[in-house]
């Protein structure tokens, strides 16, 4: 048996969860308000997820870096693992948005992609 | 070999430089920071002092007279901003008035011209935000508010028009007689010279102390401001001094020459020579203090506070003169206030004695005038657009706040001792000392000093080596 | 000079969402004066995800929310000019503009809708004591230099101020390499989203120090450390608490304040609350045929609001030109008291509105299990019960135009907070 404490993100309210697992299963969602407090508890102690956005470096283009996010939800383990890989690319301009910049990143089988245009240099 | 070598480039030092290059001469002025201004210069109450605070027969009440009598020409001369909106020192009902008339008397003893009592009806109707308490006040119509960064950059600038050598990032360490003058001994390199003028501010003393026996102590004395938005600007038009009483000189409550309002100082002495930091006592106290001169001073609307060092001597007048004992070694040292407003007058008395020590002939290709950053908001729509039109820097605002151009960041950057730092562009055009504090405009001034100078943008500093804006590249720090 | 139909000052969310619906609206005669070198605004800086979701029900960059409403303005042709700032604006609707192209130019408009968004709290506003050295950034300043410029402005950071903004520079900072020691909030909460607290706080161990404030600031050259303090119910420090934190970096989230001088000059009536101009339900401010929206009226909390309230100034600003000024009415006032900081709009013209009208506000203090009532004079119109509400948030309520129509004689709506 095990506890762990979260705090629910879906309202400003923030209840302090306590979810109850046994060897990776969960057992029970305390202190939440509503279902949707219990359905983030759930996937936040068994999967959590994140979107991560950064930039990436671009040549020729009329703006240094391009803003760049994961096209999905990744593992929240893989968060640095993702940046050190969008850390070595370098994209040459034209950007468009959507662009993929980077695919499959950190073996997450999600791609990296372009969430501004950038125009190459005058 | 130099003629002459002087320590300090804020008002002081830069207006001796000037005097001097009046001469043939060959001068330097060597300065630690990497501009000019960056002392006691730079903070302080920006007030043009009419003469009556000092005891008559001192060098303060001779030369804040002489200097202020001086400073309208000058600034035609050197085009700096400067305007007389008269002074007023104001005494409350708890305060026995006596004292205004004793300043009235000192004042007609130094010579200050137009001085006179005004009761409360007359100061309501130039102050209208006087304190309920106030009762009459003694009025200068004399004393005079001006840029103090763009009075020492103008003399500054003159001064190297003119051939003086302005040696920066020089931190002096030590002052050796040889048989012919002086080495100063610098971080840099060693210089030597027939005579020495150090206008070193607090330092003074240490530097006075290196060369002569006849020890000068200097205290530095902490005063703490607040600045406040344009739109206070106008909450009072005069500057108002409190007559001192029990609780000290009290705070003066002034418009400054750009429009906003200035609130300070507070005074307290201090150890260390380095410390201009705010604290929470000393701004605190601000607000309390203010009240007993002018009401209702909106301090919420404050876009900045700053402390600055006084070089408080402890004879309490200026020491101006060749150390008796250290021949060709001349000090302009304890310059406390009035000291901005003697300054020019000061450059005239030292340059002077420096002049008949070396028996220097005067120049007869000297520069006396000198053309300050061109404004454009002081020129007509037409005159700004022909502007634009043959420079269209000048159509790009960068800071939104006080409505500066790129055109003015540029000027400020390719002139003789232009600026090479943030804090150099802001005291030069007024980018980044608005409202939001160079918020919105600091990475675009970067951006034009990285492409002006050139430098590598990581390079640029807010005020000098150390003072780095940014430390690397996304994720390559 | 040239003349418009509208002028819309800002090219940020709500300029953009203003003009596309004026446009809609079917005005043809429209120009956006833009002071950036692209239209978009802030939300060019603002590269986190979670932008859109009311209005595009999916989860956007604020590059990407941006993109949305440029290329609107680009199908719909509207006019706009890049790097342009305006200088003045008259009471009568004259526009001061310059750029480098065009020089300084006058725009005689027949409407205008200020659009000009918002700056952060400074330093020196803040009465921060210590020395001034390099390394102190208000966190929008940092924001554009790492997101739009690729530069770190540091390694080591202390962040003062739990809003957004703070909270999404203490995740960037931290993703690309710099260590953020800890975030201090002066208030007992945090102005920010719960989502922000936890996905930009907890998922990298940072923590979050409330009831904490900034007494002192080391350093001359570059920032050294800083001290904290706890302060107490009346946000002054308690001696005794304080601590000192090394680092190279104070980033500033310390609120926002509508940029309001252009509207100072053309007359408009400030609320000394929201620092924004005073609207009615057109969200007209009190010179007519001047329109506000956006952060420049009051600050937002969600980009989308920003753009439904933008869309709305857009309608009724088209409506003015078309139609000239509108005919007296009644007009009713609304009295945000007991909690309740401000509303907007701040006056209704019962037979002019819109049939429905969104009166947005925001608390003053965090409330739990309390009720948003709102009375018409003496009369309680509609209770809405709140589990829990706190500053950092925009409420709204709804008017309707058939319900006010049953009361010709009322003059004040009040809108407070009550026990649920």
């Amino acid at each position: 048996m095990e506890k762990r404490q979260l705090t629910c993100i879906g309202c400003p309210l923030g209840c302090a969860l306590t979810v109850t697992m046994d060897q990776g299963e969960v057992l029970e969602v305390t202190g939440n308000t509503c279902k949707r407090g219990d359905a983030y508890a759930r996937k936040e102690v068994t999967h959590p997820t994140r979107i991560v956005t950064s930039t990436v470096k671009v040549s020729c283009g009329a703006a240094p870096i391009v803003s760049c996010k994961t096209r999905e939800d990744i593992p929240k383990d893989k968060i640095f693992d993702c940046i050190t890989a969008i850390s070595k690319v370098t994209v040459t301009a034209p950007v468009a948005i959507g662009d993929v910049l980077l695919s499959d990143a950190a073996g997450t089988g999600v791609d990296i992609i372009a969430t501004k245009a950038v125009a190459a240099a005058p | 070999m130099y003629d002459a070598a002087i320590i300090g480039a804020g008002v002081i030092g830069c207006a001796i430089a000037r005097e001097l290059s009046r001469y043939q001469i060959k001068a330097c002025v060597i300065e630690r920071e990497e501009d000019v201004c960056c002392g006691t210069s730079k903070a302080n109450s920006a007030i043009v002092h009419a003469g009556y605070d000092a005891v008559p027969g001192t060098l303060k009440a001779k030369l804040n007279v002489a200097g202020n009598q001086m400073m309208e020409q000058l600034s035609e001369d050197l085009d700096f901003p400067f305007r007389r909106n008269g002074s007023l020192v104001v005494c409350t009902k708890e305060q026995d008035p006596a004292g205004l008339d004793t300043l009235l008397e000192r004042g007609r003893a130094n010579g200050v011209p137009d001085l006179r009592i005004v009761d409360r009806n007359e100061l309501l109707a130039m102050e209208p935000n006087i304190s309920d308490d106030v009762t009459c006040a003694l009025f200068a119509p004399t004393g005079a508010i001006v840029c103090p960064f763009h009075l020492t950059m103008a003399l500054a600038e003159n001064a190297c028009a003119n051939g003086i050598v302005f040696k920066l990032n020089t931190a002096v360490t030590d002052i050796q007689k040889t048989s012919d003058g002086y080495d100063v001994i610098t971080d840099q390199e060693v210089i030597s010279t027939r005579t020495v003028i150090n206008a070193a501010g607090v330092y003074a003393d240490v530097l006075n102390n290196m060369v002569s026996s006849h020890k000068l102590t200097i205290t530095a004395r902490k005063g703490e401001y607040q600045l406040l938005d344009k739109s206070a600007g106008s909450h009072v038009s005069h500057t108002i001094f409190q007559l001192p009483g029990k609780m000290g000189k009290g705070v003066l409550v002034t418009p400054t020459i750009h429009g906003n309002l200035l609130v300070g100082p507070t005074a307290v002495d201090t150890d260390d020579k380095e410390e201009t930091n705010t604290t929470s006592e000393g701004l605190g106290s601000l607000s309390a203090a203010a009240a007993y001169s002018v009401k209702n001073v909106p301090l919420r609307q404050v876009i900045t506070s700053f402390a600055g060092l006084r070089a408080h001597e402890t004879g309490d007048d200026f020491i101006i003169g060749e150390a008796a004992d250290a021949a060709g070694f001349f000090n302009a040292a304890g310059i406390e206030s009035p000291g901005l407003s003697s300054a020019p007058a000061i450059g005239v008395m030292v340059a002077d004695m420096v002049k008949t020590y070396l028996g220097l002939d005067a120049k007869d290709d000297f520069i006396s005038t000198r053309q300050g950053i061109l404004r454009p908001e002081k020129l007509s729509i037409d005159e700004r657009n022909a502007l634009i039109h043959e420079q269209p820097a000048y159509g790009n605002i960068i800071c939104r706040c006080e409505m500066i151009t790129e055109g003015e960041i540029m000027d400020a950057i390719r002139r003789p001792l232009g600026a090479r730092s943030l804090d150099g562009v802001k005291r030069r055009t007024r980018a980044g000392m608005g409202r939001c504090q160079s918020g919105f405009c600091s990475p675009r001034v970067m951006e034009i000093l990285a492409r002006e100078v050139p430098m590598d943008i990581s390079a640029i500093t807010k005020s000098g080596n150390g003072s780095q804006i940014i430390c690397g590249r996304n994720k390559q720090i | 000079m040239q003349t418009y139909d509208l002028v819309i000052i800002g090219g940020g969310p709500a300029g953009l969402a203003a003009a596309v619906s004026a446009r809609k609206d079917g005005l043809d005669d429209i120009l956006i004066l833009e002071r950036d070198k692209e239209l978009g605004g802030i939300l060019n800086q603002c590269i986190h995800n979670g932008f859109g979701l009311h209005t595009f029900r999916e989860e956007l960059t604020g590059p990407e929310y941006a993109a949305r409403f440029i290329s609107q303005v680009e199908e719909l042709k509207i006019p706009y000019k890049l790097n342009t700032m305006v200088m003045d604006i008259s009471g009568d609707k004259k526009i001061t503009a310059m750029n480098r192209e065009d020089g300084m130019f006058e725009i005689q408009a027949k409407a205008i809708i200020l659009a000009m968004g918002c700056r952060e709290r400074s330093r020196g506003a803040l009465n921060i004591p210590g020395y001034r050295p390099a390394g102190i950034y208000s966190a929008g300043t940092a924001q554009r230099l790492v997101n739009m410029e690729g530069y770190m402005p540091g390694k080591e950071v202390v962040i003062l101020g739990s809003g957004d903004i703070g909270l999404i520079m203490a995740r960037r900072m931290t993703l690309e390499g710099a260590t953020v020691k800890v975030v201090a909030e002066l208030m007992p909460y945090s102005g920010g989203l719960k989502r922000n607290i936890v996905q930009c706080l907890d998922d990298f161990g940072i923590p979050l120090k409330l009831s904490h404030t900034v007494i002192d600031i080391d350093g001359k050259d570059r920032v050294k450390g800083i001290t904290l303090a706890e302060v107490d119910s009346d946000g002054k420090p308690i001696p005794g608490t304080e601590e000192y934190y090394s680092c190279d970096t104070l980033l500033l989230s310390c609120g926002l304040i509508p940029e309001n001088e252009l509207s100072r000059s053309a007359g408009v009536t400030l609320s000394p609350i929201t620092s924004g101009p005073v609207v009615n339900d057109s969200l007209e401010t009190s010179q007519e045929g001047i329109f506000a929206c956006g952060n420049v009226l009051h600050v937002h909390d969600l980009v989308d609001y920003v753009s439904e309230e933008a869309a709305q100034a857009g309608r009724n600003a088209a409506r003015y030109v078309k139609n000239g000024s509108a005919p007296s009415d009644r007009t009713i006032e609304i009295l945000p008291t007991d909690g309740v900081r401000y509303t907007v709009p701040r006056y209704v013209r019962p037979t002019l509105m819109d049939d429905k009208l969104t009166v947005r506000f925001r608390v003053g203090q965090v409330f739990r299990n309390c009720s948003i009532t709102t009375y018409f004079g003496d009369e309680l119109i509609s209770r809405r019960k709140r589990q829990v509400m706190a500053p950092g948030e925009m409420e709204q309520i709804t008017l309707e135009k058939a319900k006010l129509a049953q009361y010709p004689d009322l003059t004040q709506i009040t809108i407070k907070i009550e026990e649920a």
